[in-house]
């Protein structure tokens, strides 16, 4: 082994003590682990790793790559950790990761932290464990088989005899690593954590108002900015005026922001931003701005006048993405037809916490401290925003008040570094207040979907045809962009229906507005209406829903979708089933009576790899008010580590579809997003919540990890729907549902 | 003009604009970062703390109403992070970011302090300008319920 130069504190965040020794592990493509000393890799790129290390003292230290955004993953993986280790939880230790590639891809997003380094983890851990128990059989005389490390000891069960790690670290760095075919994994029986659950670890920093998040962080000096972003996207200052921002108590100067260039992507907006000792006189300086804009050529742009178009191209043939026997003929010759539309519309992230981020630019470098999901971005951004390396950026990942997709883009980190640079060094905060968020964001979609069925005496269909519509991601990185590209794979051309004749378009669109993914991104659209349209199609047949999408699912069978997904991830139909007929049996569905405004829907979907099946009771009153008394949701996603906190991801789940079923929208009007706070952009409250949210996690432990963040919200939105119509006899073809029952 | 108040019982003076609201006073000239911003506009209750014993959003709280009062901020809420809610909240396991949490549990503070064992409807009604945006609501309302009950679910 080559031991070198390379210094731990480059892995480790803080100090460790010259006898710590650290570990990195990293997926190798077909599933396979390694793992390395990092003294070994002599500074090499691994692609994916993870670093776990002991210290002197024997204390274990985690390094937390991913970020913390209310998932729990800063606490799951860890226990992983923990877990194989024999570690005792209270001596373990998490560190926060900077961004580095040297951690490989560190978005937070897509569900799939566990998912991508449970294996990885589990083996780095193992090392550790078998290098530990070694130490201790040299130390004893003993054969390593005989030892075993539990609760932060290795025990000679024979002997009796025990030792704390703390008194092996500095041989068991010095033993041999095993190979990986060699690696002796803990039974599930031993676990004490995995599928068993701590409670988070930053729960104590979090009640007591200790914790750090994006909005809390302070730097000697810095001063605090505002900025006022361009009202439409793509115009830029044509003339300010700022002498009353100026005169503002606590306001220093005022400062612009270059416009975008193409292709957009996480860049800042441009604007110009105010420059004051405190936040609020910040904002106050805002007030007193007086900037005329360029014209745009989104200037025009209408949410509703915007539907009509991606409603048109949903109505006609467009590109063909996935297609199976021959739609078209089925059509001509069946007994009767079957055609709906549906729309969603665009939607804000909207975190408790804004977009909030300090930076300071000093010799060509900055270091950053920000609530983001992506810290190698924040580089990427910030870098090509002064000019610099993206490894002369330091991004400090704090807590994240919520991400939702949102803190995965990283304008608000950029301008920050822009303002500090332009202030000759000086640490910014910029804080983006609730207004600045709800009218800068990267948007959810709005959507149009057209499905229609041919139908067999049974009402089962023969051939089915869907489209769908809507501004794709891809236009932040392709101005030309006009097609879903990976969104079409999430609830589009995955559905698993078994139909002979089957054919998915999609039609072209242009964006007005920045798009980004939101939680379960295009799934929410995508299982709103397959799931609405097969609701409509089980209504027409009078048959009972559950039953009815039970057949259409059909045969167990595999299937790779297209594109297909991580080796170990087929569509499994025979999962989607079962979670599909459990929910049934525990929410009472073949018992329950309903009755005039009071019923019961259902939905099933899979994403992220994980499937998901929910049943809503809704409540109905006489002003058409919706109440969601009961959510059951049941979950199989394979392997879950932390079920405790994975119920409460589903909970969460609940409560955001259900503000997307029944109150979230955002508009635009002269190319202005019309809401400005939650008062406009409404989002769900405890008295408009779900009441009871029951989630059951299928014990699957032979499947992979899946995700869970994001794939229990799509079933809710059709779920609810659903329940509304066996409510009221009303179909609701858009979101969100609003005063539609009134 | 000068203003005298107490936060979290220790004496205060603040010498600025009175306009300017509690929330940034105690944000960025106190530290006090418990306290949160989530709408600058009331509608969100991420900055509730307690003027004299009652729970108000502190952006919609210029300092000159704070004169002569008793600021209590969650940091101030308990010497241990101890209160019945925080242990309640942590053995119901409610936060998910945590970032609107400071303020759920003051405004649930100040709710037990009227009505010592609420019911749901009093629990949804006094907590409904509380946001969620990770929709802990149910493990919120479970949490007040036990931390009524002397800790018991
Ligand atoms: S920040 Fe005060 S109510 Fe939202
Ligand atoms: S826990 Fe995230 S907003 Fe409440």
């Amino acid at each position: 082994m080559n031991a070198t130069a390379l210094n731990r504190r480059s892995f480790l965040g803080t100090a460790l003590s010259a006898s710590a020794f650290v570990l990195v592990a990293r997926a190798l493509p077909g599933g396979e682990t390694e793992v390395a000393l990092a003294d070994a890799l002599n500074g090499a790129a691994w692609h994916l790793p993870i670093y776990m290390g002991l210290d002197a003292d024997g204390t274990v230290v985690v390094i937390a790559h991913r970020s913390e955004m209310g998932t729990g993953i800063r606490t799951s993986l860890p226990m992983v950790a923990a877990d194989e280790l024999g570690a005792d939880w209270k001596r373990v230790r998490i560190e926060q990761a900077i961004g580095d590639k040297k951690y490989g891809d560190q978005n937070t997003d897509g569900s799939k932290s566990v998912r991508d380094f449970y294996t990885p983890l589990r083996a780095e851990a193992a090392t550790a464990r078998m290098m530990l128990e070694s130490a201790a059989a040299q130390k004893w005389g003993v054969p390593a088989s005989e030892c075993s490390a539990q609760n932060h000891q290795v025990v000679h069960a024979k002997s009796g005899r025990k030792a704390d790690f703390g008194e092996l670290v500095a041989s068991a760095a010095q033993q041999p690593l095993p190979k990986n075919d060699d690696l002796k994994f803990k039974a599930a029986s031993e676990y004490r954590y995995i599928g068993k659950g701590v409670p988070i670890t930053d729960m104590n920093a979090i009640v007591t108002g200790k914790g750090v998040f994006g909005m809390d962080a302070a730097v000697p000096g810095m001063v605090y900015a505002s900025v006022e972003h361009p009202p439409v996207f793509g115009s830029t200052v044509k003339s300010l005026d700022d002498a009353d921002a100026k005169k503002v108590a606590g306001v220093s100067q005022t400062l612009r922001i270059p416009p975008l260039k193409l292709p957009y992507g996480f860049q800042p907006l441009g604007g110009v931003a105010v420059i004051a000792d405190n936040t609020w006189a910040a904002f106050q300086g805002r007030k007193k701005l007086n900037v005329q804009w360029t014209e745009s050529a989104h200037d025009s742009h209408e949410s509703a006048a915007y539907r009509k178009t991606l409603e048109a191209a949903s109505a006609t043939a467009a590109h063909v993405e996935r297609n199976e026997g021959d739609v078209d003929a089925a059509f001509s010759s069946a007994a009767g037809t079957h055609e709906a539309a549906y729309y969603a519309p665009y939607l804000a992230h909207a975190p408790m916490e804004p977009p909030v981020a300090i930076a300071q630019y000093q010799d060509g470098k900055v270091t950053a401290w920000a609530p983001t999901q992506n810290p190698q971005a924040v580089q990427d951004t910030v870098a090509a925003a002064v000019g610099c390396k993206p490894a002369d950026v330091v991004c400090n990942v704090t807590l994240l008040g919520g991400g939702f997709g949102r803190k995965s883009k990283t304008d608000y980190v950029a301008e920050a570094a822009m303002l500090s640079k332009q202030l000759g060094g000086k640490p910014v905060k910029v804080v983006w207040s609730r207004e600045d968020d709800i009218k800068f964001d990267f948007y959810h979609s709005s959507s149009s979907t057209y499905f229609k069925a041919a139908l067999d005496a049974k009402g089962r269909p023969t051939a089915w045809l869907q489209r769908s519509t809507f501004p794709s991601i891809m236009a932040m990185f392709d101005p030309n962009a006009r097609y879903g590209g990976f969104s079409l794979g999430m609830g589009f051309t995955d559905v698993p229906f078994e139909i002979a004749n089957f054919r998915a378009e999609n039609g072209a669109a242009e964006a007005h507005v920045r798009i980004g993914w939101l939680r379960s991104v295009a799934n929410i659209y995508h299982a709103f209406g397959v799931q609405s349209f097969a609701d409509e199609l089980a209504q027409k047949a009078g048959r009972d829903r559950v039953e009815y999408l039970l057949d259409l699912i059909g045969s167990d069978r595999n299937f790779v979708t297209n594109p297909p997904q991580m080796k170990g991830f087929d569509f499994e139909t025979a999962r989607l089933k079962r979670v599909l007929t459990q929910v049934a049996e525990q929410s009472g569905w073949a018992k329950f009576k309903p009755s005039k405004g009071h019923a019961l829907g259902v939905a099933v979907h899979r994403s992220f790899l994980t499937y998901v099946a929910s049943v809503v009771e809704v409540v109905i009153d006489d002003n058409g008010k919706v109440k969601i008394p009961r959510v059951d949701t049941v979950v199989d996603a394979g392997l879950v580590v932390n079920p405790e906190r994975a119920k409460s991801q589903f909970e969460g789940a609940a409560v955001f579809g259900a503000g997307i079923a029944l109150m979230s929208e955002i508009t635009a009007a002269n190319g202005r997003i019309k809401q400005s706070n939650f008062n406009d952009y409404r989002v769900a409250r405890i008295n408009e919540a779900p009441v009871d949210v029951r989630v059951t996690i299928v014990k699957n432990d032979s499947a992979p990890p899946a995700g869970i963040g994001e794939p229990g919200v799509p079933p809710i939105a059709p779920a609810i729907t659903s329940a509304i119509f066996a409510a009221t006899g009303k179909r609701i073809r858009e979101l969100p549902v609003k005063s539609q029952l009134a | 003009m000068s203003i005298q108040l107490q936060v979290n019982g220790a004496a205060r003076q603040f010498d600025g604009d009175p306009e300017m609201p509690l929330l940034w006073y105690l944000r960025d000239l106190l530290q006090l970062t418990g306290t949160k911003f989530g709408c600058g506009a009331g509608l969100c209750g991420a900055c509730t703390v307690h003027l004299n014993g009652e729970a108000v959003r502190a952006c919609q709280t210029p300092l000159k109403e704070a004169a002569g009062k008793k600021v209590l901020t969650i940091e101030g809420l308990s010497t241990h992070g101890d209160h019945p809610l925080q242990k309640a909240w942590a053995a119901a396991n409610v936060p998910q970011c945590g970032y609107c949490q400071s303020g759920q549990i003051m405004q649930a503070a100040a709710l037990l302090k009227t009505h010592a064992k609420p019911s749901d409807t009093q629990i949804d009604d006094a907590m409904q300008g509380n946001i969620c945006r990770c929709g802990t609501y149910q493990r919120i309302r479970q949490a007040i319920h036990m931390a009524a009950n002397g800790g018991k679910a």
